[in-house]
């Protein structure tokens, strides 16, 4: 008798510690305003770069919806262009067949689109791992591409679906030739996006992703619904890539086929990798970074800059496995305990 | 003949060659991968090397077509040794993420450097006489090149069927993919035979890299082109398995191969349907373990 009555108030403080944990790390610290500062400081620094800027926070969406899946849940997963594709084609197909340019309600529909069918794939697929679960999402993606290749007078396939024609944002914002609108446009959805996928992560639910990644056996042995969890934040995640497609084909105004190609699942994943999986912010930095070396270094020898990234990735492997954010987190931390000696 | 039978006979002779190639590139990744659980998606680099040092060879110094093969197999898996002993051994013990990255940083590297060296426009590679023509088999003629393709592929598998079955070293490899700890524990050196797979692995794929110049031509971008299908057939087949990569190989290039005949318009779907459906009714590949 005396013992369980001393557990029970030890377990409600135990939950009540956990809730308070989850609850200071869901905190906004003042940091955090910091991107996007830096992204409304680039508006009006590089006025005439903004659709190469719109471009980079498109990257910077498919990076985080591709964070969820692999630096929270642990899912490796090579074919993460499959629902960027799918919510490119979505948008796409409906304006250039459907006659639905409105860009918005486009947006939702390609979102729908895309965790359905990464309900879908993701049903079927998340109970394989290793080599069984990289080969069956490498095929996903390439059987989407051919599919569409096969109905090219549908598709449009390899020539693409070019000059659509988008309505206004919100009935109000035209499309200029600089892409000052378009820049405004992706940064505010990507505003919107991120905090949801932040919510998500910092909630008991990312916890047990969390957990999943870290120890499987483990959140079986204490109950989990494993499958139900890697399923639920895989449709998510394709959700999210979804929108970063429906936005790069509104914002360039045409899609092709490529959008599936291996290449656009390898260098969503460099990216993340480069910035840090598994922190949000990784994705800022990896696609940033990335996007302006690229930028940069590809128009001086495109060769050159293969050769660099392959290079980056070999030495990010050895040398720095938590991203460059991670390289950061140390650096600080040498640096403190650097202060605190003398 | 009726036509459906010379449709069949050329479906078979085409698939089986293309299944050779399939064969021979892949069977060094299966045994490496089964032995060390390791994601080598390198693995496509190397067959472009050997492809690029046959290009070099035939081209600049002149050496037949047939020796070339051999000396770009020797070359490549010497220097992947290298590789292995500096880069590849540090992440045995990492997870697939690690490994994945690390091996297509190298895959992109090699590209690179086979660009700048040889350039982006595909090459080909001269061959000796007797394998331009064509073979004479009474019905129909068949070009001779696929059928040397053919009879290297069956020798090398009885080669290989007899160093893995038949040969103390084949044993201890088998005996390693099994239980990797039980066969270290009775004092064989893992680590030995994996560099030693490995070396042998890599030579076989650069083989196969410089027999696919003929048909399909090379360009730098084989090593990340055709290594979908390696990893696709090793998967299927089964990880460590001779067996099972011969079989993979055959229903893969067989299947790709009827599909482009039949279906032009659907390309490279088969061979993806294919995968899919084995894999999800057995996720471990013909002959792997559960």
């Amino acid at each position: 008798m005396a013992a369980s009555e001393r557990t029970i108030p030890d377990r409600k403080a135990t939950r009540e510690r956990a809730a308070e944990y989850l609850l200071r790390r869901h905190r906004f610290r003042p940091a955090e305003a910091l991107p996007w500062l830096i992204a409304i400081a680039v508006y009006f620094v590089f006025p005439d770069r903004m659709t190469f800027g719109s471009q980079v926070v498109i990257m910077v969406m498919f990076a985080l919806s591709l964070d969820l899946i692999l630096g929270y849940a642990g899912i490796v997963t090579l074919g993460h262009a499959a629902f960027f594709g799918i919510g490119a084609y979505t948008v796409g197909l409906g304006a250039a067949r459907l006659g639905w340019t409105e860009p918005i309600s486009g947006l939702f529909a390609a979102a729908i689109v895309s965790a359905f069918f990464g309900f879908l794939t993701g049903w079927f697929l998340l109970r394989y791992r290793g080599l069984t679960l990289l080969m069956l999402t490498l095929a996903t993606a390439i059987m989407l591409q051919e599919a569409g290749n096969l109905r090219s007078d549908f598709s449009g396939g390899y020539d693409g679906l070019p000059g659509l024609v988008f309505k206004p944002v919100l009935g109000l914002f035209d499309y200029d030739l600089y892409g000052h609108t378009n820049y405004i446009y992706a940064l505010v959805v990507l505003a919107v996006v991120f905090f949801f996928v932040r919510r998500i992560v910092y909630s008991p639910f990312g916890q047990a992703l969390t957990g999943i990644r870290e120890n499987v056996r483990r959140m079986h042995a204490i109950g989990s619904p494993v499958h139900r969890r890697l399923v639920t934040v895989y449709t998510i995640g394709a959700g999210i890539a979804g929108i970063a497609g429906a936005l790069f084909t509104q914002t360039n105004a045409y899609v092709t086929l490529t959008v599936f190609d291996f290449d656009n699942s390898a260098k969503v994943m460099v990216m993340l990798i480069l910035g840090g999986t598994g922190r949000l912010y990784g994705a800022f930095v990896g696609a940033v970074v990335y996007m302006v070396l690229e930028d940069k270094l590809s128009k001086l020898s495109p060769t050159f800059w293969q050769f660099g990234i392959g290079l980056l990735l070999v030495l990010g492997v050895l040398f720095a496995p938590r991203g460059l954010l991670g390289l950061l987190e140390n650096a600080g931390k040498y640096l403190s305990k650097f202060r605190s000696k003398p | 003949m009726p036509h459906f039978v010379i449709i069949a006979v050329s479906i078979l002779f085409d698939g089986l060659a293309y299944a050779m190639f399939l064969f021979i590139t892949s069977v060094g990744l299966s045994v490496t991968m089964g032995l060390m659980g390791f994601v080598n998606l390198a693995h496509g680099a190397f067959a472009m090397a050997g492809g690029y040092v046959v290009v070099t060879l035939t081209r600049t110094l002149g050496i037949g077509f047939v020796p070339a093969l051999a000396i770009s197999a020797v070359v490549v898996g010497a220097v992947s040794v290298v590789f292995e002993r500096f880069l590849y051994r540090r992440l045995y013990k990492s997870n697939d993420l690690e490994q994945v990255l690390l091996t297509i940083g190298l895959a992109f590297m090699a590209i690179a450097t086979a660009t700048y060296f040889y350039g982006p426009i595909p090459k080909s590679v001269p061959l000796p006489e007797w394998l331009q023509g064509d073979i004479n088999l009474g019905f129909r003629s068949f070009p001779s090149y696929r059928a040397f393709l053919i009879v290297l592929g069956v020798v090398l598998i009885a080669v290989l069927w007899y160093g893995f079955e038949r040969t103390n070293i084949g044993a201890k490899i088998r005996a390693a993919v099994d239980n990797r700890r039980m066969a270290e524990s009775v004092g064989i050196n893992v680590d030995l035979l994996f560099t030693l797979t490995f070396a042998v692995g890599s030579g076989l794929a650069a083989l196969g890299g410089g027999l696919a110049i003929q048909l399909f031509g090379l360009s730098p971008n084989f090593a990340v082109l055709y290594l979908v299908l390696f990893l696709i057939v090793v998967a299927v087949g089964g990880l460590g398995s001779l067996k099972g990569t011969l079989l993979a190989a055959l229903v893969l290039g067989i299947f790709d191969t009827a599909g482009k005949y039949l279906l032009a318009d659907a390309g490279g779907f088969f061979i993806y349907a294919v995968t899919v459906v084995v894999l999800l009714i057995k996720p471990a590949g013909f002959y792997g373990r559960e």
